[in-house]
């Protein structure tokens, strides 16, 4: 499914500083039943989010206003567990276009690029800084520059750069998926396959 | 050049290498399951094309199904809607369905071994993470998402960077009922959950060569829960007799041709990996999990461990046991137990259930223990019968389900209620995984059994007959 292309983004961030963030937390199994891609992003972090009876919890980053943008820093090992591509889902249609952590979940961190949000993977000490600036103040900006492949910290002028393989990065810059790209190679597909037996 | 297992196997299904990209990966088996399919199948539809090769594509309705009177309409309707899905599409593209009833259906990491589908060599994918499970066989398997899965369906090819090589060698023998579950979940504990992430892990040494092919499975599926890509074990004479005369398996000449390529499935003696670690196989106990994580494992007789011991985070830490509504330093062994939950691709197969039945034969149910006993397939179902554990475990107070996910990831009505305790042998313990606010203790089926008739946390060596153990 196509995406919008991803250039630059400058945006204010969501904190959610806990590790381990697992896809059961991201979008819990029982919202996995629809056969459209559709609403996932109402569903985002469901039950850290919502009490039993739908009311909003107080406490939760994401019902908190002051905390906007379209960008989620979470701590490390964010996207551990299924292989549920949901959990990209739900993060990019609830709006947010880029994930920040020390650490990512190796199926989640590819579902995040086939959907068009891109994982960010920066050092602890930065995450920390990123944590403590938006503490201090949650109109912080951050800057994501794909092109150049680095994150600044825009009240301080911090700024590292991040890994993204050559090929991702262009499907990212371009909005276009894997899907494109392999149905121009199908003939030598075919001629692989009819070598391998079944 | 020596190679690895992994490496053999990998670049022998590289169609195209992609400069500073990934691989394209040409895929043997997929299997397909009603949750994360819908959704790929709307995208060829909305691409105007068909599946490339319906014949190396297999479908099995499994997460979403229910556990009892499946051969009642399905009551739920987004679940049924679901199935119907699946139906549909694997009839309009001409894919093998076997849907609810079927004499194969089952969850799917159980019944591509049970036909032959997964064989020695293979590159296999699933959009579950799971499909780990497949590794036993010396096959890659792991699991995908939707994305992917439209991907194989449209052009059999995935596009992957290649994982780095990890071993992990244990030798040595293992103590009185310590199973392969506990194996994993010791390996796990040691590694953390995201001590795997960017490998391919094989698994060498004495105690995987002993373990039977259904201990192998039961390993390789946890291979997820370290972080790896997956797992996998080098094919040998167990493998190979296990796969012999399966329905999907090679046969007669082409059984031969596959025999000789299979043989040559090993890392060679000098195939370096990236990341080598060993255990001693007499150092690990029967596990059980503590946290809100498989990597919140102890020996079952140990204590919970303090949090300034945690290399992680303590908020972290401490958010976790809250939530399991435990303190740093308790015992596990006397904690209650609400629920006992049998089952799921981890240790839903006959061997699961012959070790169930071995500690709960001539013992009652606890009364305060629901025991939902639910088999991977209806293969399992039918060699439970055969074997006369389902009368043993009758005898015992228990019932038994029909096949399906369940209560591993609760998308049927078999949820654990908020706030109470499950054993379980499946294979996540995350929050809420098994229903809103349940509490899931991840442990073999032998701690399984000896809780679901003391109705606490119980060391199962304690109830073992000495001759047996
Ligand atoms: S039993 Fe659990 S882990 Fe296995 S396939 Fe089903 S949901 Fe996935």
């Amino acid at each position: 499914m196509a995406y919008d292309k991803f250039t630059v983004l400058k945006s204010t961030a969501v904190p959610l500083p806990i590790e381990n963030v697992d896809t059961d937390q991201i979008i819990p199994a029982r919202f996995l039943k629809a056969t459209e891609r559709k609403g996932f992003g109402d569903n985002l972090f469901r039950d850290w989010r919502y009490n039993p009876d739908n009311s909003p919890k107080e406490h939760f980053v994401l019902n908190n206003p002051i905390y906007q943008g379209k960008i989620l820093v979470g701590g490390k090992n964010f996207g551990s567990g299924s292989s549920r591509e949901h959990a990209a889902w739900a993060v990019y249609d609830y709006g947010f276009r880029c994930v920040v952590s020390s650490f990512f979940a190796d199926i989640f961190r590819n579902n995040c690029l086939n959907v068009g949000v891109l994982p960010v993977q920066v050092s602890a000490a930065f995450l920390q800084r990123i944590f403590e600036a938006i503490e201090k103040d949650p109109g912080a900006e951050l800057e994501v520059n794909l092109p150049e492949q680095t994150i600044t910290l825009l009240p301080t002028g911090d700024k590292e750069s991040f890994d993204i393989n050559g090929y991702k990065k262009q499907n990212m810059l371009n909005g276009f998926d894997d899907i494109d790209y392999l149905l121009n190679m199908k003939e030598e597909i075919k001629s692989f396959a009819g070598d391998t037996p079944l | 050049m020596s190679k690895t297992l992994f490496d053999k196997v990998w670049d022998s299904h590289v169609v195209r290498k992609i400069d500073n990209g990934p691989d394209v990966l040409f895929i043997d088996r997929h299997l397909v399951h009603e949750v994360t399919s819908p959704v790929a199948f709307l995208g060829l539809k909305n691409r105007g094309i068909p599946v490339l090769y319906p014949e190396r594509t297999f479908a099995t309705a499994d997460h979403n199904t229910p556990t009892r009177n499946q051969h009642l309409p399905v009551q739920d309707p987004l679940s049924a809607n679901q199935l119907r899905a699946l139906e549909n599409n694997a009839s309009e593209h001409g894919i093998p369905y076997w849907g609810l009833g079927h004499e194969k259906n089952g969850i799917v990491h159980v019944i591509g071994p049970e036909n032959g589908i997964t064989v020695p060599g293979a590159t296999i994918v699933c959009g579950d993470s799971h499909t780990s499970t497949h590794g036993a066989f010396g096959a890659i398997a792991f699991g995908i998402g939707t994305s992917e899965v439209e991907m194989v369906l449209a052009t059999q090819c995935i596009m992957q960077p290649k994982p780095k090589r990890m071993r992990i060698n244990i030798n040595g023998s293992l103590n009185e009922a310590v199973t392969p579950k506990d194996v994993a979940l010791y390996i796990i504990s040691r590694l953390t959950t995201s001590g795997a992430t960017g490998y391919f892990v094989e698994y060498a040494g004495e105690v995987f060569r002993n373990m039977s092919m259904e201990g192998r499975m039961t390993v390789c599926n946890l291979s997820i829960e370290m972080g790896a890509r997956g797992g996998m074990m080098s094919p040998d004479e167990k493998t190979f007799e296990y796969v012999r005369g399966r329905e999907f398996a090679p046969s007669g000449a082409d059984w031969d041709s596959a025999m000789a390529y299979w043989k040559t499935l090993y890392s060679d003696a000098d195939a370096v990996f990236d990341k080598e670690i060993n255990f001693n196989g007499a150092d690990i106990e029967p596990m059980i999990t503590y946290g809100t994580n498989p990597g919140m494992g102890v020996g079952i007789s140990r204590s919970i461990p303090k949090a300034e011991s945690m290399e992680g985070g303590v908020a972290t830490y401490r958010k976790s046991l809250e939530y399991m509504n435990f303190a740093e330093g308790e015992a596990m062994i006397g904690k209650q137990v609400d629920f006992v939950f049998l089952g799921s691709c981890t240790n839903g197969r006959i061997e699961d259930f012959r070790a169930f039945a071995k500690i709960v034969k001539g013992r009652k149910k606890a009364d305060n223990v629901t025991a939902w006993l639910v088999p991977g397939s209806h293969k399992v179902e039918a060699a439970i019968r055969e074997e006369g554990i389902l009368d043993v475990l009758r005898e015992a107070g228990f019932e038994l389900r029909e096949p399906g996910c369940s209560a591993c990831l609760a998308m049927n009505d078999d949820k654990i209620p908020a706030g109470k305790y499950a054993v379980s042998t499946s294979n996540r313990n995350f929050e809420g995984r098994q229903g809103p606010g349940a509490r899931t203790l991840l442990a073999s089926p032998l701690v399984a059994a000896a809780a679901a008739v003391t109705g606490k946390v119980t060391d199962p060596r304690e109830l073992l007959e000495p001759e047996l153990a």
